[in-house]
């Protein structure tokens, strides 16, 4: 059994975090739903934080209220603010859905948010009152997956409906994954001719095009309606190998309450992991993977051909989300890269275990997975592990340039370079796309370092 | 289009000018549900003081807030660079419910160990009050156990805005004040106050000083030394920059140490002149150093004029609008984009304060509005009903601005270009220049539109 290393030398601190606070998850949750405006119920810093680090990698507007506490508010309690807050976004942005997401100031002091928002409604009852969705998101526990996979269960467990039949749909949780991610899915669902409830889906809203009007909230999402519709389902699609086992999920609770028979599978990274979703989809549907899919299938094994000994026994340090990490991993392993450290900042304490599972002959390959790391810790072992690239979002560009080595930016965030939102994972033709930057890398970092320099690789 | 509503709380922070009798509210709270671009107390604190580059900058508490600030602006240093790492305790539940005293000493004690810092920031975040941490006696303990300056900083969150966040910075910095040696210090010397070094801004004003034969004691804290601060009440002279970041630090010299200080701005040809000037006229008792400043102003302005000049005959006539944080620097671009021949048509700030908006009002043309603590829904409102060509603000504005076809430039402390002094000028006028004449925005549908003769809104 593949144990996570200990946090070698054992530090306090954590330095340069390798992860995000959980309000920020759930805020990125609630931009993937119509209409939706994100509210947190806290101090004003942590929307504005959150805002700009999600513009700075989105590079779209991000509007996310706050309840925005006085000390005051946190002597007698925010259920005022959270009140006042709830009327001035419904004034402002007429929206379809409102999202709380606590914080850790609201949390500490002990806000009963479930009772502000049930004494709210009873204020407005006669009035034309958007749903509004609460979830809990104390940044002290866990990191922004924790807040996204929260969220996202709060969302369902609040808004799902059953029905006597279930209908044609089928509800896919594809994780914290890029628009073009996103779109790409809905593209695979469309042709497996699936109506798709996709949660969530911040596709259009954090990667639209430019305005003709301005729009308060844009464009896009998953509606209300459908998310209402997720009860009767005729299956649920769960992507990540690290949340298939983690207790409760949005699409577990669909099949305990609803009955909803309930898909879990890794990341569709790499020709094995995408043929598991496809599969999925096909029993599903009841009908053939498209040929448009098979095709660009062969054409991304063709390409593993074509590269094959670039990438074999490069060796890469693969940092991240633990469900995007353990994606890549596999993937990695499937062409010959041995991704000799594996490390996120999250904690759920599955990470080992699921990249053992892909990788048995692990100890023989020195694979070190790292979890509730920081990035000094995973620069620490990445310097022992004498990678030839490393792949992970742009926080981990200030140790690839200590360490001189490539960094091949995926995941989030991205505030270094532009379209973040564009970088496409999943699929065949995000493998394909992941697969050319790799090789590309390697066959760069070859060139550069050849004193003939060569034309012709 | 749907017409952008203005919540009647926030009508009063609005204002066009000409309308009587001249009323705007400001140095309020947020209203609860609103976008403030504003962030909060910890985020002034961290402003100030996080380009004091060889000391410790621990924050305390939950993740986020060190996470989304880790190496975030672009406050350069000439030799240390230990305010480029995040630190933070990272609490988690069992901290929250048993408190975080004795990790932060844990942290500390390790932090100090390993990084030799000559001195330490501890920050405290929302939740350290709730659970009733006592940070300075933690601060105190450990600066008895290692014989350095270990500073708290009341910098909870929602314990008033982010000027409040300034003062509690210059409070821990006061307590560093006067711990120096001061002889050997010219008596023409000043300390440059409330200069972060952005893309470098602090040498370049730094050289214009010794140029004209002044000393600088201590910037602050752009390229900060502990030491440097520890000596800087024996400079003669506080030149205090931007609006009111440090004038808290300035007033306390004053009052303990009797210096005197002048408030200044370096953004522009006119305000850097009058800068240097008001400082070689304060040491009148040297003729040779307004002589030189004659010289170096003449010699600075001439080198950029030529180019100056192409530029504003490409940007004449264009349309601005400036939201920035501090009002003091409104003031300076208001008249850098006059020279450039442009016209202000939105001025606003997250901070001002009353005789703040008054110079606005007085400095504005009719027509011109003027907001206090904006959000993203009144920002967008005025910048299409005004037909800016340009915006400039900081990271939060900037796709407002890109959405609406309109150019942008950033004007915050992630920027990563100097826009200070004669230099900055140019960089400033040619960043102007490459936003609002790049041929995209013929593709911008509101633009498109607006050049069909339609109005763009």
């Amino acid at each position: 059994m593949l144990k996570p290393s200990p946090k070698a030398p054992k530090f306090t601190v954590t330095r340069n975090a390798c992860k995000l606070c959980t309000p920020l998850g759930a805020a990125l949750v609630f931009k993937g739903i119509r209409g939706a405006v994100p509210l947190l119920h806290g101090s004003q810093g942590c929307s504005t934080y959150i805002r700009r680090y999600l513009i700075s990698h989105y590079r779209e507007p991000i509007d996310i209220a706050c309840s925005n506490f006085s000390e005051q508010t946190a002597i007698f309690g925010g259920g005022a603010n959270l009140k006042i807050a709830l009327d001035n976004i419904r004034r402002q942005y007429d929206p379809e859905m409102i999202g709380v997401a606590t914080t850790c100031l609201s949390e500490t002091i002990g806000d009963d948010v479930p009772m502000f928002i049930r004494e709210y409604r009873e204020s407005c009852a006669g009035e034309d009152l958007p749903p509004v969705v609460h979830v809990a998101t104390p940044s002290y526990q866990g990191t922004h997956m924790q807040g996204f996979h929260a969220a996202l269960q709060a969302v369902v467990d609040q808004l799902a409906q059953g029905a006597a039949e279930a209908g044609p749909h089928v509800n896919l949780f594809p994780g914290m994954v890029s628009p073009a991610d996103l779109r790409h899915l809905r593209e695979i669902c469309a042709d497996f001719d699936l109506p798709v409830v996709l949660l969530p889906d911040y596709a259009d809203t954090l990667d639209g095009p430019l305005w003709t009007e301005y729009q308060r909230i844009p464009e896009g999402g998953t509606s209300v309606t459908a998310i209402r519709s997720s009860g009767s389902a005729r299956a649920s699609l769960e992507l990540g190998d690290v949340l298939a086992r983690a207790k409760e999920t949005a699409a577990g609770l669909l099949w305990k309450r609803f009955e909803v028979p309930c898909h879990r599978m890794g990341l569709p990274v790499g020709i094995d992991a995408t043929d598991r979703m496809f599969a999925a989809l096909a029993e599903i549907s009841g009908r053939p993977t498209p040929e448009n899919h098979l095709r660009e299938r062969g054409r991304l094994i063709d390409s593993y051909a074509d590269g094959h000994k670039y990438v074999m026994d490069a060796r890469a340090v693969v940092f991240g989300e633990e469900d995007l990490v353990v994606g890549l991993a596999g993937f990695l392993g499937e062409i010959g890269v041995v991704p000799v450290v594996c490390a996120s900042g999250g904690r759920s304490g599955h990470l080992a275990a699921c990249i053992a599972e892909r990788f048995p002959d692990h100890s023989q390959k020195g694979i070190q997975v790292l979890s509730d790391a920081d990035f000094v810790t995973i620069e620490t072992a990445a310097r022992d592990a004498q990678p030839d690239f490393l792949i992970g979002n742009s926080k981990g560009y200030s140790m690839a340039r200590r360490l001189d080595k490539p960094l091949i930016r995926v995941g989030f965030p991205v505030h270094d370079r532009v379209g973040g939102a564009r970088l496409l994972h999943l699929g065949y033709r995000g493998s394909q796309q992941l697969f050319d930057r790799i090789a590309n890398t390697l066959m760069a970092a070859r060139q550069t370092a050849s004193p003939v320099g060569y034309t012709y690789i | 289009m749907a017409s952008i509503p203005i919540l009647k709380e926030r009508e009063k922070h609005i204002y066009r000018k000409g309308a009587e009798p001249f009323n705007l509210t400001c140095g309020h709270h947020s209203l609860a549900g609103v976008v403030s671009q504003r962030a909060c107390v910890f985020c002034g604190s961290r402003v100030v003081l996080y380009p004091i580059a060889d000391a410790l900058h621990l924050i305390h508490g939950p993740v986020g807030c060190a996470a989304y600030t880790w190496d975030i602006r672009g406050a350069l240093s000439s030799g240390p660079e230990l305010h480029r790492l995040s630190f933070t305790t990272d609490l988690r539940e069992k901290d929250v419910i048993f408190g975080g005293e004795k990790k932060l000493h844990r942290a500390l004690v390790e932090l100090i160990d390993t990084y030799q810092p000559r001195a330490a920031f501890v920050y405290s975040t929302c939740i350290v009050g709730i659970i009733g941490d006592d940070v300075a006696a933690v601060c105190r303990q450990v600066s008895r156990e290692k014989a350095i300056p270990v500073l708290p900083v009341h910098s909870e969150g929602f314990k008033g805005t982010k000027k409040d966040g300034y003062k509690a910075a210059c409070e821990a910095l006061f307590k560093l004040v006067g711990q120096g040696p001061v002889d050997q210090i010219s008596p023409w010397s000043i300390n440059i106050l409330g200069e972060f070094n952005i893309g470098g801004e602090a040498w370049i004003i730094k050289s214009y000083y010794e140029k004209m034969g002044v000393e600088v004691v201590a910037t602050m804290t752009g390229d900060g030394r502990v030491d440097a601060i520890r000596r800087s009440h024996g400079a003669a002279l506080n030149v205090v920059q931007c609006s009111g970041a440090m004038t808290t630090l300035a007033d306390m010299m004053q009052a303990r140490y009797g210096t005197p200080y002048i408030r200044v701005s370096y953004f522009g040809l006119e305000d850097t002149s009058k800068a240097l000037y008001d400082v070689a006229a304060h040491f009148k008792d040297n003729p040779a150093i307004m002589a030189r400043t004659q010289a170096l102003v003449r010699g600075e302005i001439s080198a950029i004029f030529p180019e100056l000049q192409k530029i504003k005959a490409a940007v004449q006539g264009k349309r601005a609008a400036i939201y920035v944080g501090g009002a003091f620097k409104a003031f300076s671009l208001i008249k850098a984009l006059r020279y450039l021949g442009m016209d202000v048509v939105l001025v606003g700030s997250q901070t001002g304060n009353d005789a703040d908006y008054e110079t606005l009002r007085d400095m504005c043309d009719d027509g011109t509005i003027i907001l206090d603590d904006a959000n993203p829904l009144e920002l967008s409102k005025y910048i299409i009903e005004k037909r800016a060509d340009l915006f400039i603000g900081g990271v939060k504005e900037r796709p407002i601005a890109y959405k609406m076809g309109i150019g942008f430039c950033d004007h915050n402390h992630e920027r990563k270009t100097p826009l200070a002094g004669y230099e900055g000028m140019l960089n400033f006028a040619r960043e102007v220049y490459r936003s609002v004449n790049s041929p995209v925005w013929r593709f911008a549908p509101a633009r498109a539109a607006a050049g069909k003769g339609a109005s763009p809104c």
